[in-house]
């Protein structure tokens, strides 16, 4: 046992503070700053009106997905959507900044391409102004969202003052069952500790389950961390994320890679190291989640009925879970399988991966999305677009009657012309379920990709394992 | 562009007691086009706040007589849950809050606000009870936010500590800009850039 055990996030923390003042927070250093069109222009504006530049470009990196419109070309997109995107194009140029933009071959949500590129790297600080940034602590690093005041301190000095999170380590232990994905295990999380219960804290994920999810998964699972209210989750560098990151045009290639590997090899956490608080969940116990309210924590397994709000003892509580189930239009008690639904969408930073697309195209084989049912496949990043073109399985998704369409953020932040109407329900593989997040007025149902393609056959929420044993819905 | 500045204000508050109030409440993602600061105000709580057609709901507090020239708003637990955008807090200030008070905050939020002299009181439930029953008594209670003392107080409730981030409440009183104060470090993270080339 080490002398002085530490967490992963110690570790890096510890790698990374340049400074700290008595009673100020630590000046933390940033390795990888990734930029939106939406979070970032007034953040280049205050550079502007000090006469700043960017002052480190190759640790910066630019792509266009949040309000970029899935149909493809800026025409399709509004004139503040159009002035936005051009605005950050200008930006990059301005300063140097390496830009995946309109017609980059390789632009994509900025949480799908850092990975992709080999940009994301184990044991790195990486920042954007994002909340999903949590989703690069997949890889052993420590990524984290934060706002525009912040977007600008990175640009100008690479830094970042922060304060030092406590841990929570989430254990989960047990093999998934068929049909039950990392999607699963994240929801049921959200479950168990609510929007809040990570506030404060910095998500570690361990146990077997986690071992065994591929890096896609992973991802998957660290993206909403920020849903249990924690800035970043990590999980501990294994081969997996080695040979995940080998070989990617940015990865370190000859000498190096060896050097980083040995080094990312020091990076999980110590035998012995304690962390602030630990959560558990067994994974074989359980099944395909799907939420029913209006935010991510509130979840049930697929063959649950819906909670009562006469079994919350605390007033607040009661009268939250009154409010979502109204928005939702659903009954309290009553079984959430079988609502019909009108859209499903499958895409978002935290599933539009190819592994995703795969396993959503392998239950799609063969079968029809349901006359009243609109679905939309999103992938994640132009690269992602033509490797599942390239398999066949943009194919498998129009046969079936799905619309496929260009990277981007799409129907996850209805900011982009891809949206529901009013009154609209739909099962969602994103990340946010508040009120009118996928357009104003509609209504959404977090659910894993085999759960939406499920849903998309049966035209209502449906349990995918039903396909999967060969079963017709 | 100067520093934000808080010292203390005593003014009305408005109640909006919800938990979990998500910042695509706050302000929705459409109107996350802008490329400057200005308007949000105006769409503050946009979809609870207005009508389908554009008319305001007058269900809504922030459409009711008591809430003109409040600038404190009473939240319910983990207020600003959700995204990091900054144009949450703008809203709230371009509205005309300048402090909000809650159990808790989400963390990216309340650093968010800090660095726009938005001042996250965060109280105890206990105290946050008393709070919304002395308000449900007294539409036009004056609650204090006293930054220097960090305490709030209001008619008949002596002065409570929250707690804030030093570092942030000495910006905030004394108008010091972070960006400038990061600044400084500028050799001490190229040394560091030294070490880890």
């Amino acid at each position: 046992m080490s002398q002085n055990p530490k967490t992963l996030f110690q570790k890096i923390w510890d790698n990374h503070v340049v400074a700290e003042e008595p009673g100020a927070p630590a000046v933390l250093y940033i390795d990888l700053h990734l930029v939106h069109e939406v979070t970032s222009p007034q953040a280049f504006s205050v550079l502007k009106e000090r006469g700043l530049k960017v002052l480190r470009p190759d640790r910066t990196v630019a792509t266009m997905d949040h309000s970029i419109p899935t149909k493809g070309g800026y025409e399709a997109a509004d004139e503040m959507g159009r002035i936005q995107l051009r605005l950050l194009e200008a930006n990059a140029i301005a300063h140097g900044v390496r830009i995946y933009g309109l017609n980059s071959v390789q632009r994509g949500i900025v949480h799908v391409i850092g990975p992709e590129q080999g940009f994301t790297q184990p044991g790195m600080t990486i920042v954007c102004g994002d909340s999903h940034t949590s989703t690069h602590g997949a890889f052993g690093s420590l990524g984290f969202g934060i706002g525009t005041s912040e977007v600008g301190h990175v640009l100008a000095t690479q830094c970042l003052l922060q304060r030092k999170a406590r841990t929570c380590e989430v254990r989960v232990d047990g093999a998934l069952r068929p049909g039950v994905t990392a999607k699963d295990i994240i929801l049921a999380v959200l479950a168990k500790i609510g929007v809040g219960g990570g506030t404060g804290h910095v998500f570690e994920y361990t146990g077997s389950a986690i071992r065994a999810l591929d890096m896609e998964g992973r991802m998957t699972v660290c993206n909403m961390s920020i849903e249990g209210g924690a800035r970043a989750g990590m999980v501990a560098p294994d081969d997996k994320t080695f040979n995940y990151v080998a070989g990617r045009e940015f990865a370190p290639k000859g000498a190096a890679w060896d050097q980083a590997v040995a080094r990312w090899r020091q990076l999980p956490t110590d035998q012995g190291a304690s962390y602030d608080k630990t959560v558990t969940l067994d994974a074989h116990s359980l099944e395909p989640m799907v939420t029913f309210g209006t935010n991510p924590g509130q979840g049930v397994a697929i063959t649950q009925p819906l909670p009562l709000p006469s079994s919350l003892a605390d007033a607040a509580e009661r009268a939250g879970l009154e409010k979502s189930l109204a928005y939702m239009k659903f009954e309290a008690g009553k079984p959430i399988l079988g609502q019909p639904v009108d859209v499903v969408f499958l895409g978002s930073c935290t599933n539009s991966r190819l592994v995703d697309l795969r396993a959503a195209a392998h239950l799609l084989r063969g079968r029809k999305v349901a006359s009243s049912v609109k679905m939309m496949v999103v992938p994640g990043s132009q690269s992602v677009k033509q490797a599942a073109e390239a398999e066949g399985l943009d194919k498998i998704f129009k046969e079936a009657g799905a619309d496929w369409r260009e990277a981007g953020c799409s129907m996850c932040i209805a900011m982009n012309g891809d949206q529901l109407s009013p009154g609209q329900l739909a099962v969602s593989t994103s990340n946010r379920n508040f009120e009118g997040r996928q357009g104003k007025g509609g209504r959404t149902v977090l659910a894993s990709p085999l759960t939406a393609v499920a849903t998309a056959v049966a035209g209502c929420i449906a349990d995918p394992r039903v396909l999967l044993n060969g079963g017709q819905s | 562009m100067s520093a934000p500045k808080f010292t203390t204000l005593t003014a009305r508050c408005v109640v909006l007691a919800n938990n979990d109030v998500d910042t695509d409440q706050i302000i929705p993602a459409r109107f996350l086009k802008v490329t400057d600061k200005l308007g949000l105000g105006e769409k503050l709580f946009c979809d609870w706040r207005y009508h389908d057609d554009g008319s305001p709901n007058p269900a809504f507090i922030l459409n009711q007589a008591e809430a003109k020239g409040a600038q404190i708003l009473v939240a319910g637990n983990n207020f600003g849950c959700g995204s990091s955008r900054e144009h949450a807090p703008w809203a709230l200030v371009g509205w005309g809050f300048q402090a909000v008070i809650s159990p808790m905050f989400a963390d990216i939020f309340k650093g968010n606000s800090l660095k726009n002299g938005l001042i996250p009181v965060v109280i105890q439930p206990a105290a946050h009870a008393a709070l919304l029953a002395a308000r449900a008594k007294n539409h036009d209670l004056p609650v204090t936010v006293d930054l220097r003392a960090s305490t709030v107080a209001w008619p008949g409730q002596d002065p409570i500590s929250f707690p804030i981030d030093p570092f942030s409440r000495a910006c905030l009183l004394d108008g010091v800009d972070e960006l400038g104060y990061l600044q400084k470090f500028a050799g001490q993270a190229q040394a560091y850039e030294a070490r880890h080339a």
